[in-house]
């Protein structure tokens, strides 16, 4: 095992985001609070309480998980795109370096810096709510789980795309969508059937109502589904990114 | 002595149906310095995309010192340094950032003082701490070498090193290149600049329309193909070449002034006396002698042409 290779790429990656310290950590951030005022102030005072939680604290665990599934894949697409685009890719395929340890280096970095941003936004909503987390080891394995699920996606579409513009097509048009309508902001409780239904095929549902649970205890769906949902979503990831290394997919010619 | 990369039946054809590489067969000896010539697209990069691991072949087999490049791709990367073609570096990292980062990704212990030394003898170290972005191209291409030289390969890919770069710099690469080949280095080069083959390289490859024409010592191949023209530049007008000299390859000027011999490289010059005493025997008088020799570029050009 490369481990100074590892510990190199992984350094370097933490360093980018040091030096763009506005656009990963503040930007999202500002974001946050915004949800925040708009989604938990002007909507919450029209919501008392679902599920027994104060709507303002009911949404913290949803703006989390937003952030984190949208900066997991940001960091992690952007972190392997931009070798590629700059041509600097060469020096990484021509080092002693197994797909693995590449994997380690960009997406445990991306992983890290979507925790520790996850981590921040949870300290943020605190000002504005009062927040209790009852299982305090599953919120940070759920925390976990889905950056590095979600940095691994990243880092498969940053492979996939071959123009700045594909970075954000994934995001836009597929997750973003889907986490707001996994129950970001409501329980899929108070769907009619039909689109409840319809919802549980959204696998952001799982991962929101997993994470919720590790907050209130409460969940929309069975917490072993949901973990059984993060853990196959990351093994699909897994999967897919071994699959393009061992075939060279868009790295090498 | 086992070569310290074998090439063997290697073929590369890409997904667009475009035959890069032919059945190429190639050993390279450690120690030397081989330069590989051939016009744009010839597959010059693609060989030395292959033998590093950025382009997968598809066919054939590279070994570097008896491992194979694909089973083995740890032992023989650790190996081999690369300086690639283009320009391409971490613009906003600072060069000693760079530098260093290339010789952990090779899983090396950090040794500033190894590195403080290849940035010395690239004429790097005052600018250390600058951003890249800040660079001229000449720096630039400097820090690749840096970083291909961070790991202390054994063999040293240089493609294309000096494109683009001013005489000057050009040839304080190639003091660079004849030092690290005195360290043992074994170097291998493609280039555009044939004087550059000429004055620095032991062996020729020529590579053109992905197939390898031929891989010879520089002087043996300069003096199996080699040119010498032998110019004698006559007195007087001479109408026609007299009936002794006809059976030398003479051609006489069409001003009549000068008679032009050609002969190989390798010639022991026999000839040549031969030719000027003949000459003296028809009477007739020259007023000088010139000689001029055909360089590498000259052969090159010629075993392409032959080949369209």
């Amino acid at each position: 095992m490369n481990f100074r290779a590892v510990r190199a790429i992984y350094i370097f990656e933490m360093a980018r985001t040091l030096r763009t310290l506005l656009q990963s950590i503040i930007s999202p951030v500002i974001s946050t609070s915004l949800y925040f005022v708009v989604f938990g102030a002007a909507i919450g005072s029209r919501i008392s309480e679902i599920d027994g939680v104060k709507y303002g604290a009911f949404i913290v665990p949803g703006l989390i998980m937003l952030m984190l599934l949208t900066q997991s894949i940001a960091n992690a697409s952007f972190g392997i795109f931009f070798p590629k685009f700059s041509g600097t890719i060469y020096e990484l395929l021509s080092a002693p370096l197994s797909f693995v340890e590449m994997v380690l280096g960009f997406v445990g970095a991306a992983a890290t810096k979507s925790i520790i941003l996850g981590l921040i936004i949870l300290a943020t909503a605190s000002l504005f709510v009062p927040i209790t987390i009852v299982h305090p080891i599953f919120m940070l394995a759920f925390l976990i789980l889905t950056a590095v699920s979600f940095s691994l996606l990243g880092f498969i579409i940053g492979i996939w795309a071959d123009r700045f513009e594909k970075l954000q097509v994934v995001p836009l048009l597929l997750i973003t969508p889907l986490t707001f309508l996994g129950g970001s902001f409501y329980s899929i409780n108070i769907l009619p059937p039909v689109w409840r239904t319809v919802t549980l095929f959204n696998p952001v549902v799982y991962l929101i109502s997993g994470f919720r649970w590790s907050f209130f205890g409460k969940a929309d769906v069975n917490i072993g589904a949901s973990l059984g949902a993060t853990f196959l979503f990351l093994f699909v990831c897994l999967i897919v990114v071994w699959r393009m290394f061992a075939t060279g997919y868009r790295l090498k010619v | 002595m086992p070569p310290i990369i074998s090439v063997s039946n290697l073929s590369k054809t890409y997904a667009s149906g475009f035959c890069a590489l032919k059945n190429i067969n190639l050993d390279i000896r450690a120690g030397e310095i081989l330069a590989l010539l051939g016009p744009n697209g010839a597959g010059k990069t693609t060989l030395i995309g292959i033998i590093c691991g950025i382009v997968n072949p598809s066919e054939g087999r590279v070994s570097v010192e008896g491992h194979d490049i694909v089973k083995d791709y740890r032992v023989t990367r650790s190996m081999i340094g690369l300086v690639p073609q283009e320009l391409t570096t971490d613009a906003f990292e600072s060069v000693w950032s760079a530098v260093t980062f290339s010789r952990r990704l090779f899983g090396r212990r950090d040794d500033p003082a190894l590195i403080e030394r290849i940035l010395r003898d690239l004429s790097l170290f005052d600018k250390r701490n600058s951003e890249i972005r800040t660079l001229s191209g000449g720096m630039k291409r400097r820090i690749l070498i840096a970083k291909a030289l961070s790991h202390e390969p054994r063999i040293l890919f240089l493609d294309e090193p000096t494109a683009g770069v001013d005489i000057e710099l050009r040839k304080d690469m190639w003091q660079i290149v004849a030092s690290l080949r005195a360290s043992g280095v074994t170097i291998i080069l493609t280039t555009h600049y044939i004087e550059e083959a000429e004055a620095i390289a032991d062996r020729i490859g020529i590579i053109d329309k992905g197939e390898l024409i031929l891989v010879e010592d520089k002087t043996v191949l300069m003096q199996k193909l080699g040119k010498k023209q032998l110019i004698v530049h006559l007195r007087e007008k001479l109408e026609a070449l007299p009936s002794n000299l006809a059976v030398y390859d003479l051609v006489l000027a069409e001003d009549g002034r000068s008679l032009t011999y050609t002969y190989t490289t390798g010639h022991d010059g026999r000839s040549v006396m031969a030719l000027l005493e003949d000459i003296a025997a028809a009477a007739i008088e020259f007023s000088d002698i010139t000689t001029r020799e055909s360089r590498l570029e000259d052969i090159f050009v010629q075993l392409v042409r032959q080949r369209k």
